[in-house]
């Protein structure tokens, strides 16, 4: 198995989620350069943070339109998980590969930050090792995390339990006080109608060794490759 | 014929715009009171083509494959020969 980490220029967490992958979970990863068109010999791909295309025009946006992201749409038709983390996620949603849109923060900030998070399905992919319910500690680093939706494409997200991970406090509680960047329903990651693309705010792979302050972000690796494992 | 489009893309109406809101907030400490202030991007594009209307749907298509995005962004284009 050989799990693909997407790179554009600006990518710059593509390295710590290599080591995971390698290092930590123990599974085969390449780094893939945005000019590639195929993806067929990968199980799976990771698109990592970082300031593609320097997040000009709108985060993501550039990167979103380059031929890697068709072999991506391919790849994720066939049933294989894809995870965009942070930048990631801004890819996903300006491609399409996401519902919704990924807005400047409330307070138009840069937050860098430790968040607590609740596991709202597990039946992902990417979430299967966690408890419906559970909070998780993972840090986030973003300008542009604001998950805006219409109110139709939300409620069908609710109905289909697409919703991963929601900002709240420790106790699990989602109020407006934990909600780092305005996210409609503290929204901090979601999946595809599929549920074998996720996107999400926070960096699992800044929280994948207990030396870092918390392995919750392990989890979702390890979650992935066991999907992998069993298809 | 040479053309030039000017495309102003905005938030749609009642859309949060938190960079309109703070430059708001900081004329407010300045003594000035605005009733609202929204932010509009500003692009500046020339190309060539053979009447206003082709120029027009390039510009048109360019904006929807890339330079809006249809779920948050309202835009217009302003053509002119250049």
């Amino acid at each position: 198995m050989t799990i693909a980490i997407i790179e554009f220029g600006g990518s710059n967490c593509n390295l710590d989620v290599l080591h995971v992958l390698e290092d930590v979970v123990g599974v085969d990863a390449e780094r893939v350069w945005y000019k590639e068109t195929d993806l067929d010999r990968f199980e799976g791909a990771i698109i990592p943070g970082g300031f593609s295309y320097g997040d000009y025009l709108r985060s993501g946006a550039i990167a979103s339109r380059t031929p890697i992201i068709n072999s991506v749409k391919k790849i994720a038709d066939e049933g294989k998980p894809i995870m965009g983390i942070c930048n990631g996620f801004q890819i996903l949603t300006e491609s399409g590969l996401l519902n919704g849109a990924l807005m400047t923060n409330k307070y138009p900030k840069f937050r860098c930050e430790w968040t607590n998070l609740r596991v709202e399905t597990t039946d992902s992919p990417f979430t299967s090792a966690f408890k419906e319910g559970e909070v998780i500690r993972i840090p986030i680093a973003h300008m542009d995390g604001n998950f805006y939706a219409d109110e139709a494409t939300l409620s069908t997200m609710e109905d289909e339990k697409l919703v991963t991970f929601r900002y709240v406090d420790k106790e699990g509680r989602v109020t407006d006080e934990v909600n780092p960047n305005g996210s409609q329903e503290n929204i901090a990651g979601i999946l595809n109608g599929k549920r074998n693309v996720m996107g999400l705010m926070p960096h699992p792979e800044r929280a994948a060794e207990s030396i870092l302050g918390s392995n919750d972000g392990l989890r979702m690796f390890q979650s992935m490759v066991e999907y992998i494992n069993n298809r | 014929m040479q053309y030039r489009a000017e495309v102003t893309i905005e938030l749609k109406p009642g859309m949060l715009d938190p960079e309109g809101t703070t430059i708001k907030r900081a004329l407010e400490h300045l003594g000035y009171h605005t009733n609202e202030l929204r932010t509009s991007k500003r692009y500046i594009i020339d190309l060539e083509e053979e009447s206003a209307e082709m120029a027009e749907k390039k510009v048109d298509e360019m904006c929807q494959k890339l330079i809006a995005n249809p779920i948050i962004h309202n835009y217009t284009i302003d053509m002119r020969e250049a």
